[in-house]
Protein backbone atom coordinates (compact mmCIF):
# COMPACT_ATOMS: atom_id res chain seq x y z
CA UNK A 1 0.00 0.00 0.00
CA UNK A 2 3.02 2.39 1.03
CA UNK A 3 4.20 2.12 -2.42
CA UNK A 4 0.87 2.67 -4.05
CA UNK A 5 0.94 6.19 -1.72
CA UNK A 6 4.75 7.11 -2.78
CA UNK A 7 3.93 6.10 -6.49
CA UNK A 8 1.44 8.98 -5.86
CA UNK A 9 3.04 11.28 -4.37
CA UNK A 10 6.54 11.43 -6.60
CA UNK A 11 4.44 10.82 -9.63
CA UNK A 12 2.08 13.80 -8.70
CA UNK A 13 4.94 16.05 -7.65
CA UNK A 14 6.68 15.85 -10.73
CA UNK A 15 3.61 16.28 -12.78
CA UNK A 16 2.47 19.84 -10.31
CA UNK A 17 6.49 20.84 -11.41
CA UNK A 18 5.46 20.45 -14.76
CA UNK A 19 1.81 22.27 -14.62
CA UNK A 20 3.70 24.91 -12.38
CA UNK A 21 6.30 25.76 -15.26
CA UNK A 22 3.60 25.48 -18.06
CA UNK A 23 1.43 28.54 -15.94
CA UNK A 24 3.83 30.10 -14.55
CA UNK A 25 6.84 30.43 -17.98
CA UNK A 26 6.12 30.67 -21.10
CA UNK A 27 7.41 27.45 -22.06
CA UNK A 28 5.30 24.93 -23.79
CA UNK A 29 4.16 21.23 -23.22
CA UNK A 30 7.18 19.90 -26.13
CA UNK A 31 9.47 22.40 -24.39
CA UNK A 32 8.22 20.95 -21.15
CA UNK A 33 8.70 17.15 -22.31
CA UNK A 34 12.14 18.34 -23.43
CA UNK A 35 13.64 19.38 -20.28
CA UNK A 36 12.28 16.79 -18.38
CA UNK A 37 13.72 14.06 -20.19
CA UNK A 38 17.10 15.76 -20.36
CA UNK A 39 16.73 16.77 -16.57
CA UNK A 40 16.12 13.29 -16.13
CA UNK A 41 19.07 12.69 -17.74
CA UNK A 42 21.35 14.55 -15.54
CA UNK A 43 19.65 13.36 -12.39
CA UNK A 44 20.65 9.74 -12.93
CA UNK A 45 24.22 10.53 -13.98
CA UNK A 46 24.83 12.28 -10.99
CA UNK A 47 23.29 8.94 -8.66
CA UNK A 48 20.03 10.93 -7.47
CA UNK A 49 17.55 10.07 -9.68
CA UNK A 50 18.07 6.16 -8.44
CA UNK A 51 17.18 7.60 -4.96
CA UNK A 52 14.02 8.80 -5.92
CA UNK A 53 13.43 5.72 -7.93
CA UNK A 54 14.03 3.78 -4.58
CA UNK A 55 11.39 5.50 -3.28
CA UNK A 56 8.78 6.13 -5.51
CA UNK A 57 8.91 3.48 -8.21
CA UNK A 58 6.71 3.76 -11.27
CA UNK A 59 5.99 7.58 -9.62
CA UNK A 60 9.22 8.07 -10.61
CA UNK A 61 10.26 5.74 -13.87
CA UNK A 62 6.66 6.75 -15.67
CA UNK A 63 7.19 10.48 -15.97
CA UNK A 64 9.18 11.30 -18.81
CA UNK A 65 12.24 12.11 -16.23
CA UNK A 66 12.11 8.61 -15.91
CA UNK A 67 12.78 7.96 -19.53
CA UNK A 68 15.98 10.28 -19.18
CA UNK A 69 17.02 8.14 -16.00
CA UNK A 70 16.69 5.11 -18.08
CA UNK A 71 18.61 6.55 -20.71
CA UNK A 72 21.90 7.58 -18.83
CA UNK A 73 21.31 4.24 -16.75
CA UNK A 74 21.62 2.32 -19.45
CA UNK A 75 24.54 4.45 -21.13
CA UNK A 76 26.27 3.98 -18.24
CA UNK A 77 26.08 0.26 -17.33
CA UNK A 78 26.99 -0.14 -20.92
CA UNK A 79 30.51 1.84 -20.84
CA UNK A 80 31.21 -0.22 -17.87
CA UNK A 81 30.11 -3.12 -19.79
CA UNK A 82 31.95 -2.19 -23.19
CA UNK A 83 34.13 0.78 -22.57
CA UNK A 84 33.10 3.92 -24.35
CA UNK A 85 31.39 2.33 -27.04
CA UNK A 86 28.84 1.69 -24.28
CA UNK A 87 28.19 5.06 -24.35
CA UNK A 88 26.37 4.65 -28.05
CA UNK A 89 24.57 2.18 -27.28
CA UNK A 90 23.16 1.64 -23.80
CA UNK A 91 20.74 4.54 -23.71
CA UNK A 92 18.57 3.23 -26.68
CA UNK A 93 19.36 -0.83 -25.40
CA UNK A 94 17.54 0.74 -21.74
CA UNK A 95 14.93 2.34 -23.50
CA UNK A 96 14.34 0.15 -26.28
CA UNK A 97 10.98 -1.15 -25.20
CA UNK A 98 9.49 2.43 -24.34
CA UNK A 99 10.98 3.75 -27.59
CA UNK A 100 10.18 1.20 -29.80
CA UNK A 101 6.37 0.35 -28.54
CA UNK A 102 5.77 4.29 -28.64
CA UNK A 103 6.35 4.24 -32.72
CA UNK A 104 4.79 0.88 -33.09
CA UNK A 105 1.25 1.17 -31.72
CA UNK A 106 1.32 5.15 -32.13
CA UNK A 107 1.64 4.07 -36.26
CA UNK A 108 -0.69 1.71 -35.97
CA UNK A 109 -3.39 3.90 -33.98
CA UNK A 110 -2.82 6.79 -36.17
CA UNK A 111 -3.48 4.90 -38.89
CA UNK A 112 -6.32 3.31 -37.31
CA UNK A 113 -8.38 5.99 -35.84
CA UNK A 114 -9.19 9.85 -37.17
CA UNK A 115 -9.37 12.29 -35.06
CA UNK A 116 -12.69 13.83 -33.57
CA UNK A 117 -14.14 16.58 -35.77
CA UNK A 118 -13.04 20.50 -34.88
CA UNK A 119 -15.57 22.15 -32.89
CA UNK B 1 -18.24 43.76 11.18
CA UNK B 2 -18.23 42.84 7.29
CA UNK B 3 -16.21 44.55 4.79
CA UNK B 4 -18.65 46.10 1.76
CA UNK B 5 -16.53 46.35 -1.17
CA UNK B 6 -18.02 49.18 -3.53
CA UNK B 7 -18.04 47.00 -7.36
CA UNK B 8 -14.87 49.04 -8.61
CA UNK B 9 -12.97 47.18 -5.56
CA UNK B 10 -14.47 43.82 -5.81
CA UNK B 11 -13.77 43.49 -9.70
CA UNK B 12 -10.32 44.61 -8.62
CA UNK B 13 -10.22 42.22 -6.05
CA UNK B 14 -11.40 39.26 -8.42
CA UNK B 15 -8.88 40.61 -11.04
CA UNK B 16 -6.38 40.01 -8.08
CA UNK B 17 -7.44 36.87 -6.95
CA UNK B 18 -8.33 34.54 -9.81
CA UNK B 19 -5.61 33.95 -11.80
CA UNK B 20 -3.37 32.92 -8.76
CA UNK B 21 -6.23 30.59 -7.98
CA UNK B 22 -6.61 29.48 -11.31
CA UNK B 23 -2.71 28.56 -11.43
CA UNK B 24 -3.24 26.35 -8.14
CA UNK B 25 -6.32 24.73 -9.57
CA UNK B 26 -4.29 23.66 -12.28
CA UNK B 27 -1.27 22.10 -10.25
CA UNK B 28 -3.91 20.17 -8.06
CA UNK B 29 -5.34 18.56 -10.93
CA UNK B 30 -2.18 17.64 -12.56
CA UNK B 31 -1.19 16.64 -9.58
CA UNK B 32 -3.83 14.15 -9.14
CA UNK B 33 -3.97 12.47 -12.48
CA UNK B 34 -0.38 13.03 -12.67
CA UNK B 35 -0.13 10.79 -9.66
CA UNK B 36 -3.16 8.51 -10.30
CA UNK B 37 -1.75 7.41 -13.87
CA UNK B 38 1.64 6.44 -12.03
CA UNK B 39 -0.53 4.38 -9.61
CA UNK B 40 -1.80 2.68 -12.67
CA UNK B 41 1.97 2.30 -13.42
CA UNK B 42 2.74 0.73 -9.98
CA UNK B 43 -0.11 -1.61 -10.00
CA UNK B 44 0.67 -3.24 -13.19
CA UNK B 45 4.47 -3.44 -12.00
CA UNK B 46 3.08 -5.01 -8.79
CA UNK B 47 1.27 -7.32 -10.98
CA UNK B 48 3.61 -8.65 -13.30
CA UNK B 49 6.59 -8.68 -10.95
CA UNK B 50 4.71 -11.10 -8.75
CA UNK B 51 4.87 -13.46 -12.34
CA UNK B 52 8.45 -14.56 -11.64
CA UNK B 53 9.39 -12.90 -14.96
CA UNK B 54 12.01 -10.58 -13.36
CA UNK B 55 12.41 -7.21 -12.52
CA UNK B 56 13.55 -5.10 -15.38
CA UNK B 57 10.99 -7.53 -17.74
CA UNK B 58 8.04 -5.97 -15.60
CA UNK B 59 9.30 -2.50 -15.59
CA UNK B 60 9.47 -3.57 -19.46
CA UNK B 61 6.34 -4.93 -19.90
CA UNK B 62 4.86 -1.99 -17.29
CA UNK B 63 6.19 0.91 -19.93
CA UNK B 64 4.78 -1.29 -22.87
CA UNK B 65 1.28 -1.66 -21.57
CA UNK B 66 1.47 2.45 -20.39
CA UNK B 67 2.56 3.19 -23.73
CA UNK B 68 -0.06 1.31 -25.53
CA UNK B 69 -2.91 3.21 -22.92
CA UNK B 70 -1.77 6.35 -24.25
CA UNK B 71 -1.45 6.10 -27.70
CA UNK B 72 -4.90 3.88 -26.99
CA UNK B 73 -6.74 6.64 -25.72
CA UNK B 74 -5.65 8.88 -27.77
CA UNK B 75 -7.08 6.91 -30.88
CA UNK B 76 -10.37 6.86 -29.65
CA UNK B 77 -10.35 10.88 -28.55
CA UNK B 78 -10.37 10.18 -24.68
CA UNK B 79 -7.03 11.63 -23.76
CA UNK B 80 -7.00 14.82 -25.36
CA UNK B 81 -9.98 15.42 -23.13
CA UNK B 82 -8.16 13.99 -20.26
CA UNK B 83 -5.46 16.86 -21.28
CA UNK B 84 -7.87 19.56 -21.33
CA UNK B 85 -8.40 18.60 -17.76
CA UNK B 86 -4.93 17.53 -15.65
CA UNK B 87 -2.86 19.69 -17.86
CA UNK B 88 0.58 18.45 -17.29
CA UNK B 89 -0.72 15.74 -15.39
CA UNK B 90 -1.81 13.71 -18.76
CA UNK B 91 1.44 15.35 -20.30
CA UNK B 92 4.87 14.12 -17.78
CA UNK B 93 3.87 10.93 -17.41
CA UNK B 94 4.54 8.65 -20.59
CA UNK B 95 1.63 7.81 -21.24
CA UNK B 96 1.86 11.61 -22.78
CA UNK B 97 4.36 10.66 -24.73
CA UNK B 98 2.58 8.56 -26.78
CA UNK B 99 0.19 11.12 -27.01
CA UNK B 100 2.08 13.49 -28.02
CA UNK B 101 2.99 10.80 -31.58
CA UNK B 102 -0.64 10.21 -31.65
CA UNK B 103 -1.92 13.12 -31.69
CA UNK B 104 -0.18 15.47 -34.39
CA UNK B 105 0.18 11.38 -36.79
CA UNK B 106 -3.70 11.53 -36.39
CA UNK B 107 -4.20 15.28 -37.75
CA UNK B 108 -2.08 15.14 -40.74
CA UNK B 109 -3.00 11.57 -41.73
CA UNK B 110 -4.43 13.69 -45.11
CA UNK B 111 -0.97 14.71 -45.88
CA UNK B 112 -0.33 11.07 -46.15
CA UNK B 113 1.34 8.10 -44.45
CA UNK B 114 4.81 9.14 -45.15
CA UNK B 115 5.23 13.08 -44.58
CA UNK B 116 1.99 12.97 -43.42
CA UNK B 117 1.75 10.32 -40.35
CA UNK B 118 5.71 8.93 -40.91
CA UNK B 119 6.82 12.28 -39.88
CA UNK B 120 4.08 14.36 -37.69
CA UNK B 121 4.70 11.49 -35.30
CA UNK B 122 7.88 12.49 -34.05
CA UNK B 123 6.39 16.56 -34.11
CA UNK B 124 7.30 16.42 -30.10
CA UNK B 125 8.61 12.82 -29.81
CA UNK B 126 11.82 13.92 -32.35
CA UNK B 127 13.43 16.34 -30.38
CA UNK B 128 12.31 14.28 -26.88
CA UNK B 129 14.68 11.61 -28.10
CA UNK B 130 17.52 13.84 -29.58
CA UNK B 131 17.71 15.87 -26.35
CA UNK B 132 17.12 12.34 -24.40
CA UNK B 133 19.74 10.30 -26.47
CA UNK B 134 22.07 13.25 -26.67
CA UNK B 135 22.09 13.67 -22.72
CA UNK B 136 22.77 9.80 -22.02
CA UNK B 137 25.17 9.87 -24.32
CA UNK B 138 27.05 12.70 -22.89
CA UNK B 139 26.23 10.93 -19.15
CA UNK B 140 27.54 7.62 -20.75
CA UNK B 141 30.76 9.80 -22.13
CA UNK B 142 31.53 11.49 -18.45
CA UNK B 143 31.16 8.24 -16.66
CA UNK B 144 33.90 6.68 -18.49
CA UNK B 145 36.38 9.53 -18.28
CA UNK B 146 35.59 9.47 -14.34
CA UNK B 147 36.09 5.25 -14.42
CA UNK B 148 39.16 6.00 -16.36
CA UNK B 149 40.88 8.66 -13.32
CA UNK B 150 39.61 6.15 -10.68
Amino acid sequence: MLGYINAFIIGGFICAIGQLLIDKTKLTPARILVLFVTIGTVLAALGIYQKIVDVGGAGATIPLTGFGYSLAKGAMKDVDQYGLLGAFTGGIRASAVGITAAVFFGYLISVAFTPKAKR
Amino acid sequence: MQKLYTNKEYLDHVEKEAPKSKVARNIVRAFFVGGFICIIGQFLNNILAQQGIGKDAASNITVLIMVFLGAFFTGINIYDDIGRFAGAGSIVPITGFANSIVSPAMEFKSEGYVTGVGARMFFIAGPVLVYGISASVVAGILHYLITLSR
